[in-house]
């Protein structure tokens, strides 16, 4: 059962991650590797700062502006100086490496005795509780800290999620959309696309951040490596969400990518659970993410296919 | 309202791929005058037109709108003064989007763009009002994504947009080459309902002779990157289709003798 949690504790702090590549992916249609190094850099920034004594909120938020911050300097390579985008993530990303290293002093941070965010919602919870150390869910025994900590990362994704689909209803968040779908349009109509995807992929790499400074507090250590292999889970956790959801409008777009990262944590927890090796599980990921990308284009194929020969 | 004066383009400069697309064009439009732009294939109509909205910047000379130098103003900037229609259909919405949200870009064309809500009811009631005055029903259907409409709708809509808030000058680009005939007429009334009711200073390029005869009160004939013709008033009036097309022929005439001039030098001394 606390596997259980686990797995969901993870896949809804991972949907600020999966929210952060939505924006990149599906509305600029650009893909940003520099999450990987966003996510780690979120991670890096909020344990420096926690093992020095600052607040955590303060920490999360420096983490929150160091990912936009990454998200800025792609966009302005990419806009600016007209790099490939994938390249533009990668220089960012290659360059995070070392700030991360230098930002943590070292390749690992435990925060074992840090007071977090996870901390604070362990005391939140234990209050709400009654201080009770199991409670019982649907007749399961389970620990109230894993109980606490998975209301406050459901509570952070719901949050997010929402604030999201506010900011895409506005004039300027309508504008990104549109930018996305149609940049020609977008200038036409007295708006600076540049000046959007410098933006949004700032936004986006804030969030990706955001997540990497969540994970970091519940798992209890931040590493240099984490980063690694992020982009394509993200990958997945969209692509998962857009398959159950069916409907490609903005609030299904953000409850499906919140939806797909959890229950691609669940499946993974369960592969792991039968005996898959965990050195597979980037591999696995990436094959499923490239059959779910080619899958449209056969079925369509099959599907004119068979119309003409009926 | 609109100056251009002695404009020079060239794309690829020093390839074999060399095009003088701009030769010292100089135009001049005054306030409200409705202007059709025609010529042959590669004249320079469409670059003279993109040119002016700052889709490139010119190699010389300046662009005047509205008594300011637009000359080296960002296309996005240049936007908050014109209003656009593309060829393509689909170059002047956003797919994904709906129509109100398009609409609702469009309503905010230039100006600042904060965190207010794109959509609100009033917005919403003249919306409904105006997209009412198109007759394609499309005021029910207002939330529906603009991605699922026809050519002629989408065109129709992108001028509703272009217009929405009134642009000091309109840069229609054969905005009715794409579309099949039933819808090329609606979207050509409707141009020139939108453009007389709001005086709109207009320069709309076309390919079709009939549209070149009648609608404007000014024509020009583009060759070569250089403005060959420039028809007005009472002589505007008069040009009737079988003068375009002579004119027309002329031009081919003299191309031809250009060649064949060419080709018999290159007989005899080479």
């Amino acid at each position: 059962m606390s596997l259980l949690i686990g797995a969901l504790t993870i896949g809804f702090i991972l949907s600020l991650l999966a929210l952060g590549v939505l924006i990149s992916f599906r509305i600029f249609s650009f893909p940003d590797i520099t999450a990987e190094g966003s996510i780690t850099l979120g991670a890096a920034v909020t344990a420096a700062m926690l093992v020095k004594g600052v607040n955590p909120l303060v920490a999360t938020a420096a983490a929150v502006l160091s990912g936009f911050l990454a998200g800025a300097a792609t966009g302005v390579l990419h806009t600016r100086f007209k790099i490939n985008g994938l390249l533009s993530g990668i220089l960012v990303m290659t360059s995070l490496y070392s700030i991360n290293l230098h930002v943590m002093g070292r390749s690992n941070i435990p925060l074992m005795s840090a007071r977090t965010l996870v901390t604070y919602a362990e005391h939140l919870g234990r209050l709400l509780l009654g201080g009770a150390d199991n409670v019982s869910v649907a007749g399961w025994e389970v620990g109230a800290r894993d109980v606490s900590v998975l209301g406050f990362s459901f509570v952070a994704a719901l949050l997010v999620g929402l604030v999201l689909f506010t900011f895409f209803r506005t004039d300027l968040g309508t504008a990104m959309r549109a930018t996305g779908d149609n940049s020609q349009m977008v200038r036409a109509l007295g708006v600076s696309d540049a000046d959007m995807i410098v933006f949004g992929l700032a936004v986006s790499n804030g969030l990706v951040g955001l997540a990497g400074a969540l994970l970091a507090q519940y798992q209890g250590f931040a590493d240099v490596q984490m980063g690694i292999g992020m982009l394509v889970w993200g990958l997945a956790s969209v692509i998962i969400g857009e398959a159950l959801v069916g409907v490609r409008q903005l609030g299904y777009l953000l409850a499906g990518a919140v939806m797909g990262s959890v229950l691609f944590r669940l499946m993974v927890a369960i592969a792991l659970r039968w005996g898959l090796d965990p050195n597979d599980l980037k591999l696995i990921t990436a094959a499923f993410v490239f059959v779910a990308l080619i899958l449209p284009g056969l079925v369509d194929k099959m599907r004119t296919r068979s119309a003409a020969h009926a | 309202m609109l100056s251009v004066q002695q404009v020079r383009k060239t794309f690829n400069p020093g390839t074999p791929n060399e095009v003088r697309s701009l030769q010292a064009v100089d135009l001049t439009l005054e306030e409200g005058s409705f202007v059709i732009i025609i010529g042959t294939n590669g004249s320079g109509k469409s670059t003279l037109l993109n040119a002016v909205a700052g889709t490139f910047l010119v190699d010389s000379g300046a662009i005047l709108l509205a008594g300011r130098d637009v000359t080296a103003w960002p296309e996005y900037r240049r936007a908050g003064m014109i209003g656009r229609v593309f060829q393509n259909p689909f170059s002047g919405t956003a797919p994904n989007l709906s129509i109100a949200e398009n609409l609702a870009l469009a309503a905010r064309r230039g100006l600042g763009r904060g965190l207010t809500w794109a959509l609100n009811k009033k917005l919403r009631t003249e919306m409904r009002e105006t997209v009412r005055s198109l007759g394609m029903g499309l005021e029910d259907r207002l939330d529906n994504i603009i991605g699922s409409l026809s050519g002629g709708q989408r065109q129709a809509l992108t001028l509703l947009m272009a217009t929405w808030l009134k642009p000091k000058l309109l840069l229609l680009d054969e905005h009715t080459a794409a579309l099949d005939p039933k819808s090329a007429d609606q979207v050509i009334h409707l141009s020139s309902q939108i453009i007389l009711r709001d005086h709109l200073t207009t320069l709309m390029v076309t390919h079709s002779m009939q549209q070149a005869v009648n609608l404007g009160d000014r024509l020009i004939m583009m060759h070569r990157g250089r403005i060959l013709h420039d028809f007005q008033g009472a002589e505007k009036r008069r040009l009737r289709v079988n003068d375009l097309l002579g004119r027309f022929e002329e031009v081919r005439r003299a191309d031809l003798l250009d060649e064949s001039a060419a080709e018999m030098l290159r007989r005899m001394y080479v």
